[in-house]
C-alpha cells in the first residue's frame, strides 16, 4: 500500500526563549494556526546557551504550513528579528498526511 | 565569621570558575527562587499587619525617587565616561537603577542572625524598586516614542514572577498575620536559610561564567561595576537617615539601592530595548555588583548605617 501525502513545509526557528510570547503573537498575526515549542540548548555566534536558566535558554520553534505561509512568516522574522536577537530560521520540504490541517 | 550561606556561593563560584560538572536543574533554580521570593513577601507582610499603612506612602515617594535618580546618574556615567552606545548605557542604567531580590534575601539573613531588626516596609520597597527603573531605561533608550508598547511592557513589568510573588507573599502574609502563618513556617521560615544557600551556590556558577565577557570587555565595566554600587549606596543611606529607619533599616535600603536587578529588568529590557546587549549589562551586574555586595557590600553599609546613625543621634 503506498500512502497518499502531501508537501508541505517546516518552517523550524531556534531563537532566545526571552522572546517567546511576542514571536508567537506575531506568527498568530501571519496566519499560523499551529506550532510546537521546545526547550533547546546550544552554541552560535551569541555564545553558548546552555539553558542554565532564563537570561541564557532558547527554544525552537516549528510550524508545518504551506510554502507561500512559510517564506512570508521567515521574511517577516528576517526583517523584526535577525539584527538583535540570537535566531537560526530555516526551511525543510516535508510530506505531511491529513492535508487539511495544515 | 562570614555567613554560612556565603561560603556556598564561593563554592558555586570556585566550581564554575574551574570548569567543575557540577550543574543545577533549571527547575531547581526556578523553585528555589519562588520560594525565597515568597518567604519574603510572607515575612514583610506579616509584619505590616501589626502597623498602619497609610503613613508609608511618603516613603514609597522617596525611594521611587531613589530608582529614577539613580538610572539617570547610571546613565549618564555609562554614556558620558564609559562612552557606550546610548541603547546599552540605558539599558544597563535600568538593571542599576532597579533591586535584586537575592542581594535583598542575603542582607536580611545577614541582618537576622546578627540579631538586628529592620521594618516591615523594606519588602515593599523591595517591590516597589523594581519597576520604576525600567521604564526610565525606556526612555532614555527611545525617548517617549510612540513605538513602544507600554502596555505590554506594564504588563511584563507588573505582572513578572518577581513581582506577582512579592505582592502575593505580602498580601498572603498581612491577612494571614502571624497565627495564620504557624502552618507553613516550616517550609517558608525554617528552610529559609537551606533554600538560600542551594540559591547561591547556582548563583555562583552563574557568576562565574561571566568572568569570559568581563575580561573582553575591560576595565571600565569592572570599575563601573563596583562604583555604581558605592554611589547609589550613599544615596540610599541618605535616603534612610531622612526617613528615620531603623540601623537595620538604613542596611537593607542602602544594600536595596546599591544592588542591580538581574532577573526582571533583563527580561522586561530584552523586549523593550532589543538593540541593547544584554551581555554587557549581564556582566557588570552579576560578574562585579552582586558578588562585591554580598561579600564586602553588606558589612560596609552596615557599618556607614551605624556611624551616620551616631553621629546623627
Amino acid at each position: 500500500m503506498t500512502l497518499i501525502t502531501e508537501k508541505r513545509t517546516l518552517l523550524t526557528v531556534i531563537t532566545e526563549s526571552a522572546i517567546e510570547e511576542t514571536l508567537l503573537k506575531d506568527l498568530e498575526k501571519l496566519g499560523v494556526t499551529g506550532y510546537t515549542v521546545s526547550d533547546a540548548r546550544g552554541r552560535g555566534g551569541r555564545g553558548v546557551r546552555d539553558a542554565m536558566w532564563n537570561e541564557v535558554s532558547n527554544i525552537r520553534l516549528e510550524v508545518i504550513c504551506t510554502r507561500a505561509l512559510a517564506e512570508n512568516v521567515l521574511n517577516y522574522i528576517q526583517s523584526h528579528y535577525y539584527d538583535n536577537y540570537a535566531m537560526v530560521a530555516f526551511l525543510n520540504d516535508i510530506e505531511i498526511l491529513r492535508p487539511e490541517k495544515f | 565569621m562570614i555567613d554560612v550561606v556565603i561560603l556556598f556561593f564561593i563554592l558555586g563560584l570556585a566550581a564554575g570558575l574551574l570548569r567543575s560538572e557540577l550543574r543545577l536543574p533549571a527547575a531547581l533554580y526556578e523553585t528555589l527562587s519562588l520560594v525565597l521570593l515568597l518567604a519574603i513577601g510572607l515575612k514583610g507582610g506579616e509584619g505590616l499587619a501589626k502597623q498602619a499603612l497609610l503613613p508609608l506612602l511618603p516613603q514609597l515617594g522617596i525611594v521611587i525617587l531613589l530608582g529614577i535618580v539613580q538610572t539617570f546618574i547610571a546613565y549618564f556615567i555609562l554614556s558620558v565616561v564609559g562612552k557606550l552606545s546610548r541603547a546599552d548605557a540605558a539599558a544597563t542604567a535600568a538593571h542599576y537603577g532597579s533591586v535584586s531580590v537575592a542581594t535583598f534575601a542575603v542582607a536580611t539573613s545577614w541582618l537576622v542572625s546578627r540579631n538586628i531588626t529592620f521594618e516591615p516596609q523594606l519588602t515593599i520597597f523591595l517591590t516597589v524598586m523594581e519597576v520604576p527603573a525600567i521604564v526610565v531605561g525606556i526612555v532614555l533608550a527611545r525617548g517617549l516614542s510612540k513605538q513602544t508598547n507600554w502596555r505590554a511592557l506594564a504588563h511584563e513589568s507588573f505582572l513578572g514572577k518577581g513581582v506577582t510573588l512579592l505582592m502575593g507573599g505580602l498580601a498572603i502574609g498581612w491577612a494571614a498575620g502571624p497565627d495564620g502563618l504557624v502552618p507553613i513556617k516550616g517550609l517558608f521560615y525554617d528552610l529559609f536559610k537551606g533554600a538560600l544557600a542551594l540559591f547561591l551556590l547556582e548563583m555562583g556558577l552563574i557568576v562565574a561564567r561571566q568572568a569570559g565577557e568581563l575580561r573582553k570587555r575591560g576595565l571600565f565595566i569592572i570599575g563601573f561595576g563596583l562604583a555604581m554600587p558605592l554611589l547609589s549606596a550613599l544615596l540610599g543611606t541618605a535616603c534612610g537617615l531622612a526617613m528615620g529607619l531603623s540601623v537595620g533599616g538604613i542596611t537593607l535600603l542602602t544594600t536595596l539601592a546599591a544592588s542591580a536587578s538581574y532577573i526582571a529588568v533583563p527580561a522586561t529590557i530584552r523586549l523593550a530595548i532589543p538593540e541593547a546587549n544584554p551581555a554587557l549589562s549581564l556582566a557588570a551586574v552579576l560578574g562585579i555588583t552582586f558578588p562585591f555586595n554580598i561579600l564586602l557590600g553588606i558589612p560596609l553599609y552596615h557599618w556607614l548605617a551605624v556611624k551616620l546613625t551616631g553621629v546623627m543621634a
